[in-house]
């Protein structure tokens, strides 16, 4: 990634040694536009609601990020690994997840979940993600709350 | 509890401050902007009414910070944000722990920027000064106004309650006492460069005296930028209990940014300050880096972006914010636009030279900027235009920003070593063959020893290397060590300008830093398991015991707290109490990991909810982690070091004053 060895030739005009650095800037810079958008298409992860997951249908085991609200009196722990179901008032789908829970993880309260879903149509997480006060919903689950109807904002503020 | 009379008063003083300081600074921008040719009595003038509104800005905090100490609750930002049970540091960090509090913080770290270039800057030219003083003026004005109109933090209750709400228990940390400052001194650094490129434009003139007026700020405001997010990286690590340090989360990269571009201008002021090339670029760099600070502190302010980090969520403040930067950061493009091409350019250079290594290196910054960029507006964008939510998550940023750095960090011990305007490859390669060599011999016997886990790992560990022992090869060439006598090679050493050790220091606490991200990401182990009273689990070697568990009361929190004593391989044993809280205002629960450290190892516990007397722990080994804050302290204090050097100071000497500008063509 030094500069291209054939500046330091003699004999090139000063304009050719321009020319080369610039084309050398230029390369590097088209290496990363490419990089990023390569990067952009594989690795981003969208977002579903559970009916989003059902309609437009997930492959089996391709990252995806799961949001909606887990549904009361569905969260069962046993030692280390947690059951319990995401709903948008629709639709629910069974999560899977082994770890400590984020403090603020509660029934009848917004959940994103990034992992996948399995062969079987339940949902494993990796990671649940943390969230940093009780009125905090992430707007992904907000915006998949209003689209089934579910939105009550006088029990949650985004 | 009630608010008494003088509480009151003061609140209003502090109120009324703020608008004198806020008109004032209004006249300044219009007088420095407008009549900058009017020279030296109007600089006087322009100097005094910057450290006027310095004066005024402080008495509006600290009547704020008044307001929060003695439970003012008239104040209906102590209301929200504060509890009279809370320990003092807090009730004061409270301050600045919500949006119209940081603002005020913003605005106070503004003006002072302002005051300490009234200041120190009596010997700038009268025209510089006049336009500096006023651009920053300008920024003073127009966020001093947003504050008032729509985030006033002055407005008050009546009839007051009789307590206040809490402060989100997150936030009550010492870390909230440091971290924000110290980003802010960061971010609103950078505003002394972007006031100086703005006064570069109008008046068209700059030169290596520019450059090296502007070159101490910027590495002040790097400093500051450096503590602020590694401390905030510390701060997430260790508090919010999830035993990461860096999430690639939007308002991390959004103080990240300003970082990188801050970095790559203080590496072409050098280019212009030695070499009177690289201009316009530096300019550039200057208002992008500006810009990339107001970006980072209001993206986060504007509600767009959800995280811990935002206060505002009413969306008229946040399209108010986003309209004062269209207009800032255009404006200063536009100006650009229109006045680069009068920017003579000067200093002629062959690729292979220091300048071209500075180059290659803002090449490669400047690049992760923009990747780092996309990778943050582009869900929002995507969510905007398109409708569809998305998530750039850390395996976007891992792939393309370590793709950009793998290189710079391959040439960057070069760089260094490299003459001006012209130099040889090979020279400086036979001064890193001894770093090369320590490098790839110590990457084969870490790879051996630790197990090559992920497999980039041992390329990750050669460049960590290669960084921090190429670092010294310039020490060693200018000390000419193991060639002369071991008492004049220190002699030698100790007689070389501190710009030189400020540079091999910096490089090697980068390096220091891969070398802690690395072994971190390859040898990290990680445990989750039921752990009760008596029982004992095992992890790397350590041994832990979790003795006892009880319930006990805070001043403002009930806490479940965990006895444990965790034994280290060689024997030693250490007690670590890890606690879950409940916050008695807010109801809100928070995690307090356990951290014991093992020399720059930590071995890292949480404590999970019990259910049925049974708990869930989950216990992290971390080698080596303390190298990623340590590498960043290192490069902090290095800046400090180049600060110290008698030809960078603040107030730069005398004679560095004198030449006169040169004209513009």
């Amino acid at each position: 990634m030094t500069m291209p060895s054939a500046v330091r030739r003699k004999g090139w005009s000063r304009k050719q040694k321009r020319l080369a650095v610039i084309m050398g800037l230029g390369l590097v810079l088209v290496v990363a536009a490419a990089l990023v958008l390569t990067a952009l298409r594989d690795q981003i992860v969208f977002f579903y609601s559970p009916t989003d997951v059902q309609t437009r249908g997930v492959e089996a085991g391709h990252p995806i990020r799961l949001g909606g609200l887990v549904k009361d009196g569905s969260w069962v722990r046993e030692g280390q690994s947690n059951t319990f179901v995401v709903t948008d008032g629709a639709t629910e789908i069974v999560a899977h997840y082994v770890g400590i829970l984020p403090d603020l993880f509660r029934e009848g309260q917004g959940v994103v979940a990034e992992g996948a879903i399995g062969p079987d149509g339940s949902f494993t997480a990796t990671n649940v993600l943390a969230k940093h006060d009780e009125n905090y919903l992430p707007r992904e689950v907000v915006d998949a709350l209003k689209a089934q109807g579910e939105w009550r904002p006088e029990t949650a503020t985004p | 509890m009630a608010a008494g009379d003088c509480d009151a008063v003061s609140i209003e003083l502090g109120h009324f401050a703020l608008i004198l300081a806020c008109a004032i600074a209004t006249v300044s921008a219009l007088a420095g902007l407008l009549l900058w040719r009017s020279g030296q009595r109007l600089a006087q003038v322009l100097a005094q009414a910057s450290i006027l509104q310095f004066v005024l800005v402080a008495v509006a905090f600290l009547a704020v910070v008044q307001a929060f100490v003695t439970s003012d609750f008239s104040l209906k930002l102590a209301v929200d944000n504060s509890h009279s049970l809370k320990p003092l540091i807090f009730k004061i960090s409270g301050v600045w722990g919500n949006h119209e509090g940081s603002l005020l913080l913003w605005i106070l770290i503004l003006v002072l920027f302002g005051a300490l270039v009234a200041a120190f800057g009596r010997r700038l030219p009268a025209d510089l000064l006049n336009l500096v003083l006023g651009a920053q003026s300008l920024l003073v004005a127009a966020f001093g106004g947003f504050t008032l109109f729509t985030s006033n933090p002055f407005e008050r209750i009546s009839p007051p309650p009789l307590e206040g709400s809490d402060l989100n228990p997150i936030l009550q940390d010492i870390g909230l006492a440091i971290h924000p400052p110290l980003l802010y001194a960061g971010y609103v650094g950078f505003s002394i460069c972007f006031s100086f490129a703005m006064a570069a434009l109008i008046s068209g003139r700059i030169d290596q005296a520019w450059a090296r007026w502007v070159r101490p700020w910027t590495m002040l405001s790097w400093i500051f930028l450096t503590l602020g997010i590694a401390m905030g990286s510390y701060w997430a690590y260790y508090e919010l209990g999830w035993g990461g340090w860096w999430f690639w989360d939007p308002v991390e990269n959004a103080s990240f940014m300003p970082w990188l571009a801050g970095t790559a201008l203080l590496h072409s002021a050098l280019v212009m300050e030695k070499r009177n090339a690289l201009k316009i670029w530096t300019i550039f760099l200057s208002i992008i880096t500006f810009s990339l600070s107001l970006l980072g502190t209001f993206l986060v302010r504007s509600g767009i972006l959800t995280s811990v980090h935002t206060f505002a969520s009413d969306p008229t403040r946040g399209l108010v914010i986003l309209t004062i930067l269209a207009v800032l950061i255009g404006g200063a493009f536009l100006l650009f636009a229109l006045r680069a091409s009068s920017l003579r350019q000067g200093g002629l250079f062959a690729p292979i030279s220091r300048e071209g290594a500075l180059i290659l290196n803002n090449l490669f910054l400047a690049t992760a900027v923009g990747a780092v960029l996309v990778g943050t507006l582009y869900p929002l964008l995507l969510d905007a235009l398109a409708g569809t939510t998305i998530s750039v998550g850390a395996p976007f940023f891992n792939l393309t920003f370590g793709a950009l750095m793998a290189p710079l960090l391959l040439v960057l011990p070069f760089g260094p070593l490299l003459p001006w305007k012209r130099a040889d490859l090979v020279a400086a390669g036979q001064r890193l063959a001894g770093a090369a060599v320590l490098a790839v011999f110590l990457t084969i016997l870490v790879s051996a020893l630790g197990g090559i886990s992920i497999s980039l790992a041992p390329l990750g560990l050669l460049l960590g290397f290669w960084v921090t022992f190429g670092a010294f090869a310039e020490l060693i060439e200018r000390g000419r060590i193991g060639r002369i006598p071991v008492g004049e090679s220190v002699r030698r050493l100790v007689g070389l300008p501190r710009t030189i050790w400020s540079t091999a220091l910096g490089h090697m606490g980068l390096g220091l830093t891969v070398l802690g991200i690395v072994s971190v990401s390859a040898w990290e182990t990680e445990l989750v398991t039921t752990l009760n009273p008596g029982e004992t689990a095992e992890l790397s070697g350590y041994t832990l015991a979790f003795d006892s568990f009880e319930q006990v009361p805070g001043p403002n929190y009930m806490a479940d707290t965990g006895h444990f004593t965790v034994t280290a391989p060689g024997g030693g044993t250490k007690t670590l109490e890890a606690e879950r809280r409940t916050y008695v205002a807010s109801g809100m629960p928070t995690t307090e990991a356990a951290i014991e450290t093992y020399g720059l190892s930590q071995f890292y516990l949480q404590l999970g909810e019990p259910l049925d007397n049974t708990h869930v722990v989950r216990i992290w080994y971390k080698p080596y982690i303390l190298l990623i804050w340590l590498g960043a302290l290192v490069m902090a204090g290095a800046g400090v070091l180049s600060l110290t050097d008698r030809r960078l100071r603040v107030g730069a000497p005398q004679r560095t004053a004198k030449p006169a500008m040169e004209p513009a063509e």
